[in-house]
């Protein structure tokens, strides 16, 4: 199957295993007691992806969900093992030259550069050879060192700098090059709020600033991914589980509509709720200071009874929400487990 | 703004790599004791053993110039090959890779530079040698000299771009394999001595290093001394090297770059 044209980033089928080292035999035998693992790990599993161009593109999933290899694929780093991938309609194996002056990325706690030269001359350097004119270079790096903070430290060696200001610096890097498609691995890991704050606020604006600007990000931060993309890839041991925009991901795990009240301490009798028309299930907690209150409903406008009745019965309402499911929750439902690994079903 | 040719992104990779060398040079001053001090100090003892011996002054020469020419080779073995393997460690290589740089524009800048400061080591060298020692200098020509240095250095570092890419492959393997040549390589090439003193067949098979040929016609030039072969057939030689061990370095890292990116050994290994 062709690339379609209007795609930024496409993956057919893809799917990379590495092999797995051998273990040292003695004589024949095995060394170790424990049996032989498989020779071939999964990274990537048959993903197929569309991003468009224009588009905002996270991919959330755990350590070891196969991020990174999906990353290293389409930045021609990596070659897949079987399936296509294309990046702006160019195959990343057999168009890899083309593709090059097109892309750039940036990941979450590397290393590089040259400590020998300052944050300036660093970035000076990566963007010549992308073949950026020096003249044009230094314009972008001031631009990109205020919106990270650090012009102050343009001229102090790499070497110098704290893990934060050096991922700024690296953040600045895949920005100067202007590239048309871009790719974040994690690029706030290690930031400071308010940082990590000004770091997307940036994102946003330069995917919109030009046309045709895609950005594919890859986050453990469920809220970071939530604020930022237009639609989300849910990837967990190789395999896109869910791709929808967060706002849907969201309403498949709400079966029922939820609304949370808080009523001040004193009235009682809120079993009853339950049972009025249009309510799935009604939760009462009880805390030293209110009476909180979870309703979920089987039609939305129920809500009106439920008020109705909670005022009925003497409760004096502090507030009415309504709760929103996060992308955590999302993730949850899909995976069996939060991002930590941990299976929640266990806890 | 135009997209560069390939030739100017060759030129640009070049220059930009060359730039930390540079930089390096003038910011860290370490290298005026540990590269210039000792190796004198090295020179001095072979010195004054040949003078003990009342051997030929241009001996003496033979031993300076031999300290000046190992400081390239030292660069070709552990900065200039070992780099490839210490960009990907440190992050460097998959931006090099991912670019639209030629890797080969990037290897010539990781050369030129290595170059460059060697070559401020190496005249420090030859420059306290010559004084201290008192080295009677009578080229035949002082272009000769420069051709055969250049021609010399092209090979060292043709040489130095073709192991980068073969020690990125190899790995840690090939640290163990640069400290057991060392001093295979220092016998070999006559860095002290004259090489003809050697047995024919051994001369011939040392001559596939450049360091080799490379000093060897620069005795010749510079002292006016008996060598292995002819000063023209020795250039012709290191041309022929130089030649090899640059396409040679391109094959490799062709190959090298296709066989990483099916092995995911670009960036690390089970990455």
């Amino acid at each position: 199957m062709g690339p379609t044209a209007a795609a930024a980033i496409r993956t057919d089928e893809l799917t990379r295993t590495y092999s797995r080292p051998r273990s040292r035999q003695w004589w024949g035998r095995r060394r170790s007691a424990q049996p032989p693992s498989p020779a071939e790990f999964v990274a990537l599993d048959r993903v197929s992806l569309e991003v468009q161009p224009g588009e905002l593109f996270g991919l959330l999933g755990p350590n070891g969900a196969g991020k990174t290899t999906l990353i290293k694929i389409l930045t021609t780093l990596l070659a897949p093992t079987s399936g296509r991938a294309f990046v702006d309609g160019l195959d990343v194996v057999t168009q890899a030259d083309q593709i090059r002056p097109r892309i750039n990325m940036v990941s979450g706690g590397e290393s590089s550069g040259y400590g020998i030269l300052n944050v300036r001359e660093n970035l000076w350097l990566f963007a010549r050879i992308y073949g950026v004119p020096t003249s044009v270079a230094h314009e972008r790096i001031d631009r990109m060192l205020e919106v990270v903070g650090l012009t102050e430290k343009a001229r102090s060696r790499i070497s110098h700098l704290s893990t934060g200001q050096r991922q700024k610096m690296n953040f600045c890097r895949g920005f100067i090059t202007d590239p048309k498609i871009l790719f974040l691995d994690e690029p706030t890991l290690g930031l400071d709020v308010t940082s990590a704050r000004a770091i997307r606020g940036f994102v946003r604006e330069w995917v919109r600033e030009k046309p045709g600007r895609t950005l594919l990000l890859t986050t453990h931060y469920m809220a970071e991914a939530d604020e930022l993309c237009d639609r989300v890839a849910i990837i967990d041991r190789g395999q896109v589980l869910a791709c929808d925009a967060p706002a849907a991901l969201k309403r498949r795990v709400q079966k029922y509509p939820l609304y949370a009240l808080s009523l001040a301490p004193g009235a009682d009798g809120w079993s009853g709720l339950g049972q009025l028309p249009g309510v799935h299930q009604s939760t009462v907690t009880t805390t030293p200071t209110t009476v909180e209150l979870k309703v979920s409903l089987r039609e939305e406008p129920a809500i009106g009874a439920v008020v109705q009745a909670v005022v009925n019965a003497g409760g004096h309402i502090l507030s009415l929400q309504k709760v929103e499911p996060t992308l955590e929750d999302v993730f949850i439902e899909l995976v069996g487990h939060g991002l930590n690994g941990v299976d929640e079903s266990n806890r | 703004m135009t997209p560069p040719s390939s030739l100017g992104l060759f030129l640009a990779a070049a220059v930009a790599r060359t730039y930390p060398r540079l930089a390096w040079l003038f910011r860290s001053r370490s290298w005026l004791v540990q590269e210039t001090v000792l190796p004198v100090l090295a020179v001095a003892t072979f010195a004054y053993a040949y003078r003990s011996m009342n051997a030929p002054a241009a001996y003496t020469g033979f031993v300076v110039l031999g300290a000046a020419m190992t400081t390239f080779w030292l660069n070709v073995l552990w900065g200039m090959a070992a780099q490839l393997y210490w960009e990907r460690d440190s992050g460097n290589l998959e931006h090099y890779v991912m670019s639209p740089a030629p890797l080969m524009g990037v290897l010539t800048g990781m050369a030129l530079g290595g170059m460059t400061t060697t070559l401020v080591r190496a005249t420090a060298i030859t420059v306290t040698g010559v004084v201290l020692f008192d080295v009677p200098l009578n080229p035949t020509s002082w272009w000769a000299l420069l051709g055969v240095f250049l021609l010399t250095l092209a090979a060292l570092y043709g040489l130095g771009m073709m192991f980068a890419s073969l020690f990125l492959l190899w790995g840690r393997e090939a640290w163990h394999l640069v400290n057991l040549l060392q001093e295979p390589i220092y016998l070999l090439s006559g860095t002290n001595f004259p090489v003809a003193i050697f047995p024919r067949a051994v001369a011939l098979v040392a001559s596939v290093i450049p360091l080799t040929l490379g000093m060897d016609a620069m005795r010749q030039v510079l002292f006016r001394a008996e060598g292995l072969l002819p000063v023209g057939v020795e250039v012709l030689g290191l041309a022929g090297l130089a030649a090899v061990f640059l396409v040679a370095a391109r094959l490799c890292l062709r190959y090298l770059e296709n066989r990483a990116k099916r092995e995911g050994r670009l960036t690390v290994r089970w990455q």
